[in-house]
């Protein structure tokens, strides 16, 4: 029961507890015997009953009435009347179970399996919920059972959504009765019931209703919550877009060999260091999807018509949803100047997770140049000419890097026209960004200074293909700082916040940010994490250092990075490295000075969705040479993570766990590696 | 009642209190003192219980006030002394009620239903949850006896026939529909200062120097808006005058005063579980009070004899001291000590001064008398003032209705649903404050225009025929629509008067000594003064007895006080 002060037990309850306990011993011990000798008769059936009156939390009582109704039923005498009088008994045994302890999942759970037998009338469970709600209206279990009920009775989203309207009217902090709301709205919202057609003229309402609670009492979480999930249907459009994409469209591409670095004749911004004979293609949408393939995404080009691309997702984990989808196009030296068309969504296909169609066919078409190979020089060291020395960001510095910005924007604007067709997303952010600044006018309120900078940020985003620039970033930026001083708890989670707007603020101002098309420097920012992902595929050279960066998620969808410097951060593991496993052209990166292995427990592991603790035994055992070295096995995650790079440099020192053991260990999993803590390897 | 009936004798004749009328302070002593094991007699001149503050039947309201608003006869000449050792004082009544005036748009209706009315003469009264009447029913148990409805909500007024509805609790105030989102957020601050402070905070502590201030400069000081001022001060801290006019005010509420206002309103809200708001009203009307603490008087042994005057008090010849008094019936009770309604007054007899003895043991014969008068109206109406809403109580505060109100208007209509009325009719209860009758008068009318259709006088007859056609079939069938729509929010038609009773009454406090007064009904809502001066009128006569000790309690706390609504 909600509202009710947790007591210490007195002495006297501790004795009839422990009395309890005894009887309940001496029950569950004959209860266990019936159970094991699949005895069903009516003595042992009401034995069973009694245990879970008085411990409704018994779940091998409610499986073993289960079997003794099937019993029942099966029984070759049974008629309609004896069903009905058997499932009612167990309704009644249920109904007192709840009693005892209304919260008991084997009990709730039990009474839809008595309903699903169909035998019983539904109309009951509505009257029986409404005495449940009534004590305690905040009650879950009650609310996740009605939700059954109305679809077993057919009850209207309509008629619920009045119930839940009801029942807020009554007490508004009500987790339960907020999210029930939001559940039904989508139903209505996906069924394009009638007056839910039309998200513009729902939302305004229901702006309007949750500000009633959250202006009364801002300090009660209920209504902010249900706020936050106003603002995801207003911000996220039904259909997924294209946010991005590499290469941008009208861009031009140089495909060079593995020295051709300079003595190009073309602008280097988009010269891209291609020795497999293949380039990437980035598509990057503004939420996960599934169904990106050949089909749905069809390439044209010069040099290889209609081939049959493979396009990949890039997620963490390794469903076939992910935002960042990739595919390798191959190149011949035969032609080596050719237009590439690529086709989004002109056939169906892209799904959000959400189960919405991609349904704005969008075309890129960019040109690749292609450099011949000079295979002959590709010995000479690499690792050289590419390092993330400040020498090198002065010879790819600045050059033109505003037909980059360009030709991203083009992108944008050629899906400008859903963003203009929802002109009320806008309009119900600027209301709610004016309601929240009244109401931290009035009160200092911790909820309300977060929600107001989404709302900033949200608005930024949305506005973004037609204002280059982020416009409320300081305020935001500002709200942030204040919060990690006003809520330490949360300190780290305003700070990721924080870092995703200083990046995007950052990179908005692009002029000083970036110090060369295929180079960004990104060190010294206090950056606690990554962000903005759409806006740096392009990047080749990332330096990351000197920032706090205890994860770098998302940064698998930077596929054309090849050299990356993430030294002095507070990276805490190896698998915190997983993002860089999908980077199949990188082969420069600096770990120095971070935090591997200064913690035996890797959080990471708990943090992320890792598929990690579920593949990689199976990856291990199917690799019969690593698991005869014992020295692989014992450092598994290093095998896991390291043994699909392809790299040529690696920076490691100052981390625990890099000695000289762990390091004969990398130079096994990775043969290709020529350099290991600046240290040229034979 | 001249026609008196011949009364059987009084046994036994020495009691060790007797209590003269049934008012709910009378009835409450009488309760009390049974309680502490002492002999009462509890006697009435009526045939009902409640005097002031009893609830009666149509027909018998108008005789009820009349009786009470004439001045008294001239004692007669003091009955030559008796052969006995007592001196006669006679008693007259006092004028307690003027300025009546009833009017009856619906003559046969009425008169035919009469009974079925239980008209409050000291409405507009409601028991807020968490009131000392409540707390004092349920310690005594007299709870058994009654059965209560919720009133469902309070409005403000305003002159256009507006009713706002009060945000007394955080669900009314999310729920209600005029105040803006900062309004909201204001006043749900001050109400949880407020509880932070009653909870004893350390951080959210009123300062001492402003809960002696005035608590409209509290109020102030909160930068509420005046709209939620007037809600706090008028609809839930109950002010009777204007507060920010310290020239008229006779009345200015300190902050701490009005905190505790808000606190009592606070904890009658939610209370019981069957109760939507703060009030609830008794089924079958305000006089059920002072039936019910009879009826627990009469379980501990008090002695009931309704239908009986008494004409004279027995004094001491010598000593000048009570002895007891004569009854209509001519017998001659005696009793230590004595209550008296305040209907009664004790005159000496003309141009004799009492005797020394008895001149110092009567100053209290003279009622104090309260300058200030109560303006009451009653209104019986068939359609609702809501649509929605049959029980509800609505606050004029001081200047909302015309310049010159200095006093705010009180209005409580209650519906058929609680037995105050036919099936499908309204009551209405109008009170203010006032210092003469035609001012009283002035307000209840300026109430009544605002929200009622008063049928002219010329066109009354046609038009109350058909009215009555048209009630005699609603009262037929019950189920007819009991709101033929919202006449508050624009020009809809206004609910018609079918009856109406204005009156003013006198306010008199309760007097303490060896014969005590017991005090008219004031000009409050609920009855916590006189519960408190019924109180201490209990404690001066028996100083050494406990009100209603713990250990009377003979039925335990009913959870459902009030009776769920159906």
């Amino acid at each position: 029961m909600h509202g009710r002060p947790r007591k210490a037990p007195k002495p006297e309850d501790e004795a009839a507890s422990s009395a309890k306990a005894q009887k309940l011993r001496a029950l569950q011990t004959q209860f266990f015997s019936f159970h094991h000798n699949k005895i069903y008769t009516k003595e042992a059936v009401e034995l069973s009953a009694k245990l879970l009156e008085i411990n409704p939390e018994s779940y091998t009582a409610w499986n073993y009435r289960k079997l003794a109704v099937e019993h029942y039923l099966n029984l070759p005498d049974c008629n309609p009347d004896s069903i009905k009088s058997v499932l009612d008994d167990e309704l009644r045994v249920v109904e007192n179970a709840l009693r005892q302890n209304f919260k008991s999942y084997g009990a709730w759970h039990h009474r839809k399996w008595v309903l699903s037998k169909g035998h019983s009338l539904i109309d009951n469970e509505l009257r029986l919920l409404d005495k449940f709600q009534k004590a305690d209206s905040r009650n879950f279990h009650a609310w996740n059972y009605r939700r059954f009920v109305a679809e077993s009775m057919k009850r209207s989203e309509q008629d619920e959504l009045k119930y839940t309207e009801d029942m807020i009217y009554a007490n508004f902090s009500n987790y339960s009765a907020w999210h029930n709301r939001s559940v039904l709205l989508s139903a209505l919202f996906d069924k394009k019931a009638e007056g839910f057609l039309l998200k513009e003229k729902v939302l305004p309402e229901e702006y309007e209703f949750i500000h009633q609670a959250i202006f009364t009492d801002p300090d009660d979480q209920s209504g902010w919550f249900y706020h936050l999930w106003l603002l995801d249907q207003t911000v996220t459009t039904d259909s997924p877009l294209l946010a991005s994409s590499w290469p941008g469209h009208g861009s031009d591409v140089l495909l060079v060999g593995d020295r051709c670095y300079n003595g190009s004749a073309f602008s280097p911004f988009s010269a891209l260091h291609s020795d497999s004979g293949s380039f990437p293609i980035v598509l990057y949408f503004n939420q996960p999807v599934r169904g990106v393939n050949s089909s749905t995404v069809t390439v044209e080009c010069g040099f290889n018509k209609n081939e049959d691309l493979l396009w990949k997702p890039l997620s963490a984990s390794n469903s076939q949803t992910a935002r960042v989808w990739v595919a390798h196009l191959k190149v011949s030296s035969s032609d080596l100047h050719s237009t590439v068309e690529v086709s989004v969504g002109h056939t169906k296909g892209i799904i959000s997770t959400r189960g919405f169609e991609y349904s704005h066919p969008s075309m890129l078409s960019f040109k690749v140049h292609v450099q011949p190979m000079e295979r002959d020089s590709s010995q000479v060291s690499v690792a050289e000419s590419i390092s993330l020395r400040e020498e090198n960001f002065k010879v790819y510095g600045k050059q033109s890097e505003e037909s980059i910005i360009d030709s991203f924007d083009q992108l944008i604007i050629k899906n400008g026209h859903e963003t203009t067709a929802s002109n009320w997303r806008f309009e119900a952010l600027a209301k709610e960004i004016e309601c929240f600044r009244e109401l931290l006018s009035l009160v200092d309120c911790k909820i309300g200074k977060l929600t107001l900078a989404r709302l900033l940020k949200a608005y930024d985003a949305m506005s973004y293909p037609f204002a280059n620039k982020l416009v409320h970033s300081e305020e935001v930026l500002e709200l942030y700082s204040d919060l990690m001083k006003l809520d330490r708890t949360h300190y780290q989670f305003y700070k990721d916040e924080r870092s995703i707007v200083l990046l995007q603020k950052y990179k908005d101002s692009v002029s000083s940010a970036i110090c060369g098309p295929i180079c960004l420097r990104l060190n010294n920012l206090s950056l606690s994490r990554m962000g903005a992902f759409e806006k740096l595929l392009w990047v080749q050279m990332l330096d990351l250092s000197h920032n706090e960066l205890q994860s770098i998620e998302g940064l698998e969808a930077m596929q054309l990075l090849s050299c990356l410097s993430l030294r002095n951060n507070k990276l805490r593991s190896l698998t915190a490295l997983e993002p860089l496993r999908k980077l199949k052209l990188l082969r420069i990166l600096d770990i120095s000075y971070n935090q591997i292995g200064d913690h035996s427990i890797d959080t990471t592991r708990y943090v992320c969705s890792s598929p990690l603790s579920h593949s990689v035994g199976s990856e291990l055992n199917r690799d019969e040479t690593v698991t005869s070295d014992v020295a692989l096995i014992n450092n598994w995650e290093a095998f896991y993570i390291f043994k699909d790079f392809n790299l040529n440099q690696l920076d490691i020192v100052g981390n625990t766990i890099a000695d000289e053991k762990f390091k004969s260990v990398l130079v096994k999993i990775m043969p290709k590696l020529k350099q290991l803590d600046g240290k040229l390897l034979d | 009642m001249d026609d008196i009936p011949p009364y059987p004798p009084i046994d036994p004749t020495t009691f060790d209190l007797i209590v003269i009328g049934t008012g709910l302070p009378e009835s409450i002593i009488a309760a009390a003192a049974s309680t502490a094991s002492k002999s009462v007699l509890h006697l009435d001149p009526n045939p009902f219980y409640g005097s002031h503050f009893s609830s009666l039947p149509l027909a018998d309201f108008p005789s009820f006030l009349s009786s009470h608003s004439t001045s008294p006869s001239p004692p007669r000449s003091p009955s030559s002394d008796d052969p006995n050792e007592f001196s006669l004082l006679e008693f007259a009544t006092r004028p307690l009620y003027s300025s009546i005036d009833i009017s009856t748009f619906s003559p046969n209706l009425l008169d035919q239903h009469s009974r079925k009315f239980n008209l409050d003469v000291a409405g507009p009264r409601v028991l807020f949850c968490a009131d000392k009447s409540i707390e004092l029913l349920l310690r005594t148990g007299t709870n058994q006896y009654m059965e209560f409805k919720s009133v469902d909500a309070t409005f403000v007024g305003d002159n256009k026939g507006n009713l706002w509805s009060v945000p007394d609790s955080r669900a009314a105030t999310f729920k209600d529909k005029s105040l803006g989102l900062v309004e909201k957020n204001k006043l749900m601050r001050f109400f949880k200062l407020v509880q932070g402070h009653l909870a004893g905070e350390q951080d959210v502590k009123i300062s001492e120097e402003d809960l002696q201030s005035p608590f409209v400069d509290f109020l102030n000081k909160m930068g509420l808006p005046p709209k939620i001022k007037s809600f706090i001060l008028y609809a839930i801290a109950m002010a009777d005058y204007d507060q920010e006019d310290t020239g008229v005010c006779r009345d200015l509420l300190k902050t701490k005063d009005g905190i505790d206002q808000l606190a009592l309103y606070n904890a009658s809200i939610g209370r019981f579980q069957n109760a939507s708001g703060a009030f609830l009203y008794p089924i079958y009307g305000q006089g059920e009070l002072s039936q019910a603490f009879c009826r627990r008087a009469a379980v501990k042994g008090c002695l009931y004899v309704l239908r009986m005057p008494v004409t004279a008090l027995l004094v001491d010849k010598d000593t000048g001291c009570y002895k007891g008094v004569r009854l209509a019936s001519g017998q001659d009770i005696f009793s230590q000590k004595l209550i008296l309604d305040p209907t009664f007054k004790v005159t000496l007899p003309l141009g004799s001064s009492p005797p020394l003895p008895l001149k110092e043991k009567l100053p209290f014969f003279s009622l104090k008398d309260d300058k200030g008068k109560i303006a009451r109206g009653i209104c019986i109406t068939k359609t609702s003032l809501k649509p929605d809403i049959s029980n509800f109580l609505v606050v004029y505060p001081s200047r909302s209705l015309f310049p010159e109100q200095v006093t705010s208007i009180r209005f409580l209509q209650i519906a058929s649903n609680l037995a105050v009325c036919l099936p499908g009719m309204f009551v209405l209860y109008i009170s203010a404050l006032c210092n003469d009758d035609d001012q009283g008068k002035k307000l209840i009318h300026a109430v009544m225009n605002t929200l009622l259709t008063v049928p002219l006088d010329s066109e009354s007859n046609a038009a109350v025929q058909s009215e009555t056609a048209e009630i005699g079939s609603a009262v037929q069938d019950e189920t007819s629509e009991s709101s033929s729509g919202g006449p508050s929010d624009s020009g809809e038609e206004k609910p018609t008067l079918l009856w109406s009773a204005l009156y003013s009454q006198e306010l008199t406090l309760g007097q303490v000594d060896f014969i005590c007064s017991t005090p008219m009904p004031d000009g409050k809502l609920n009855y916590n003064d006189l519960i408190d001066t019924t109180f201490k009128i209990f404690q001066e006569i028996y100083p050494e007895e406990e009100f209603f000790p713990e250990t009377s309690l003979e039925n335990p706390e009913v959870d459902g006080d009030a009776s769920p609504e159906t």
